[in-house]
């Protein structure tokens, strides 16, 4: 078990004859993930490493049988392609690209809703499911199976924690990078939902940054459903209010959405929240008795 | 990217947003010969810098007499504001904003951005106009007032009537109800169309000739989205930027200039964070931001060195790689090639972990450069606060 994807999940990436796209789409494939076609609009019939480009999302589900889409589109047509995807039929839409126009974004979520599919990102590193499934940019090798969830707004804050994991022994089930944008698809509540059901998943860990209130929401959820030990890190207790922090969505406005605020609501709902980001894996090793 | 006051109401005169007539002036002289034109009982002279806080500072003056309206100019351009949203520092007044005056009946609060909860537009107003809208919030929350518009069809009558009778306009001003709704439409195009991330009007005020005019307006833009909007992008002002941060925009370098004495070069927004957050726990203070994203090369750690070494605050420099898709022998190469190029007068820590970490951390140990190399991120922060001490 693991959540979202595993080794049966069949990708398209869409983008796939960029440089992103076919890079990461042949080292997603290395990894074991069956990364069955890539989309450009124009260069059906080519091939990257093997795997069959076509003009269309359509083209591909249909060909493919593909379920789920990885997105390297740059951000001006991004929209585009993540509204082709769902519209073709894909369950779920992991969303790399980074640089998205917040409206764009505004529009695709209300178009999302009530429809059966789910998006991560975007500007994030997209999902993985230890030796089963890499559908993103994240390295794969500093993971390890094991026992720890780990959602994240970040991306290379997440290998950060994954490495300590994976050095303690403790290793991961599946990682998600929920991404740094202001409006994304999913966020901390579904996951941890997930996490929480899975059977292989015995601990959590949640990263977050300052900016809007996801962690608080995550907090709520966490005191009311979730089971499982939670360990969580707030970057950005050293950022200055009203400077964006390289994230669109990292920007403390108007005294809202502080990293000391949103530690304080994580650990009254439980939460074992650490200051020092080089402690997560330890922590949530003492938080599973290990 | 944020604007002058100046043009968020040329931008707000442009979608039929009512202003105050005026003009931006730049001289006394450009000051007079407006005033003449304008013609107006009462003349107002702002201040134009990107910061909240003008008035108080003294940054905004009235006057009557036309003939006195020269030497107001003279005395605030030129002049340094300190408010409570520029810094110590302050900034310097360059721009003018000459207006007219009005007849404030009763000022109202109204704004417009993205719910981050929703993902939905939201308009936020309030009878509490002229004050900090975040006192308000704090003090008296029933006073705010949200309206959610839904992007599918776009702002609706009925979302103007919610805002208009839930602010009691019926009883303030009855006659200003449908030009008050009709003026949120227009607000809401206009976000919409040119991809703000904020527009704010504060105070929007009912004149005692029964209008409604927008008397301060401050807008932001999405930059993300710059881009579509060539118009907007030439009313970037680079005085009001910092200039290291300009220079690392044109180097695709995202940093933020901070007050501390450790220079930071992370790869990642949510590790370079986390890496000014383990300088503070450790004793110190990070004198920036600086992502170097996941494409660092020579050239941008180079363009890195450079940036955090014009800071005359830096004391110690702490670069904190992850390698990932970046493989930590380059950042190691890069390092080396641009100590080369850039003198490096200051105690260097450089952590490198992830892809390639160990190659990286050996051809930096035999480069014959004077630095320090550490494994851990909490190791790395203790060695590099060590070395420049502790923060006063």
């Amino acid at each position: 078990m693991s959540i979202l994807v595993n080794k049966n999940t069949r990708v398209v990436v869409q983008g796939i004859t960029g440089k992103e796209g076919s890079f990461h789409a042949t080292q997603c494939k290395a990894y074991g993930t069956k990364v069955v076609a890539g989309v450009t609009p124009g260069k059906a019939g080519q091939e990257v490493e093997g795997i069959p480009v076509f003009n269309t999302v359509r083209d591909a589900v249909k060909k493919e049988g593909c379920d789920t889409s990885l997105i390297f589109v740059p951000p001006p047509f991004c929209a585009d392609a993540i509204l082709e995807a769902a519209d073709a039929g894909v369950k779920l839409i992991i969303c790399i690209t980074e640089g998205i126009p917040v409206n764009d974004m505004v529009k695709v979520k209300r178009a999302l809703y009530g429809r059966d599919v789910r998006l991560i990102g975007p500007n994030c590193p997209g999902v993985i499911t230890v030796d089963e499934a890499k559908i993103g940019i994240m390295p794969g090798f500093i993971h390890k199976k094991g026992i720890v969830g780990v959602v994240s707004r970040s991306g290379t804050l997440t290998y950060e924690a994954v490495h300590q994991l994976s050095t303690l022994g403790l290793g991961e089930t599946t990682c998600v990078g929920i991404g740094g944008d202001p409006v994304n698809g999913t966020g901390f509540v579904d996951v941890l939902a997930l996490f929480e059901k899975d059977p292989e998943t015995q601990g959590i860990v949640m990263i977050g940054e300052i900016g809007g209130d996801a962690e608080e929401k995550a907090a709520e959820f966490i005191k009311k459903n979730v089971k499982k030990p939670v360990v969580s890190f707030i970057a950005g207790i050293t950022a200055p209010p009203g400077r964006r922090m390289g994230h669109a969505g990292a920007i403390v406005s108007g005294g809202k959405g502080t990293a000391a605020e949103k530690m304080k609501t994580l650990e009254s709902a439980g939460v074992k929240v650490v200051k020092n980001p080089a402690e997560i894996g330890n922590a949530i090793k003492l938080a599973l008795g290990r | 990217m944020n604007v002058h006051e100046f043009q968020a109401k040329q931008l707000f005169a442009q979608f039929g947003v009512p202003v105050p007539r005026g003009k931006e002036v730049t001289s006394p002289e450009a000051a007079t010969a407006w005033a003449t034109e304008l013609n107006t009982p009462v003349f107002v002279v702002k201040a134009q810098i990107h910061a909240g806080g003008r008035g108080k500072a003294g940054g905004v003056k009235i006057t009557k007499d036309k003939a006195a309206v020269a030497g107001l100019a003279k005395e605030l351009i030129g002049k340094t504001l300190v408010t409570h949203q520029t810094g110590p520092k302050g900034r310097q007044v360059h721009r003018l904003l000459l207006e007219e005056g009005a007849n404030i009946s009763k000022e109202l609060y109204l704004s417009i951005l993205v719910d981050r909860d929703s993902g939905w537009p939201v308009f936020i107003a309030s009878t509490e106009g002229g004050m900090e809208i975040e006192e308000v919030a704090e003090k008296t929350p029933e006073k705010i007032i949200k309206e959610l518009i839904d992007p599918a069809v776009g702002f609706q009558g009925y979302n103007g009537r919610n805002v208009a009778f839930a602010l009691g306009l019926n009883a303030i001003e009855p006659a200003v109800m449908n030009p008050f709704i009709a003026m949120m439409g227009n607000l809401y195009r206009l976000f919409m169309e040119k991809h703000a991330a904020m527009v704010e009007i504060n105070p929007l005020i009912i004149t005692k000739e029964k209008t409604i005019v927008a008397l301060d307006g401050k807008v932001s833009f999405d930059d993300n989205a710059l881009f579509k909007h060539a118009d907007v992008q030439q009313m970037r002002d680079l005085n009001e930027e910092e200039p290291l941060e300009i220079e690392a925009g044109a180097n695709n370098l995202n940093y933020v200039k901070l007050d501390g004495n450790i220079g930071c070069m992370v790869n990642g927004a949510g590790l370079a964070m986390a890496t000014m957050d383990v300088i503070k726990l450790a004793g110190s203070e990070p004198a920036n931001f600086l992502d170097v994203g996941g494409g660092a090369t020579k050239e941008t750690v180079a363009a890195g060195f450079r940036i955090l070494l014009k800071d005359p605050n830096v004391k110690g420099i702490f670069i904190n790689i992850f390698g990932g898709i970046v493989r930590c022998e380059r950042i190691a190469n890069g390092v080396i090639e641009a100590a080369k190029e850039v003198k490096i007068t200051v105690p260097l820590v450089v952590r490198l972990q992830g892809t390639n970490a160990e190659e990286g951390r050996t051809l930096l140990a035999g480069s014959g450069l004077k630095l320090e190399v550490a494994n851990d991120l909490w190791e790395a922060a203790q060695k590099i606060v060590k070395l420049t001490g502790k923060a006063a």
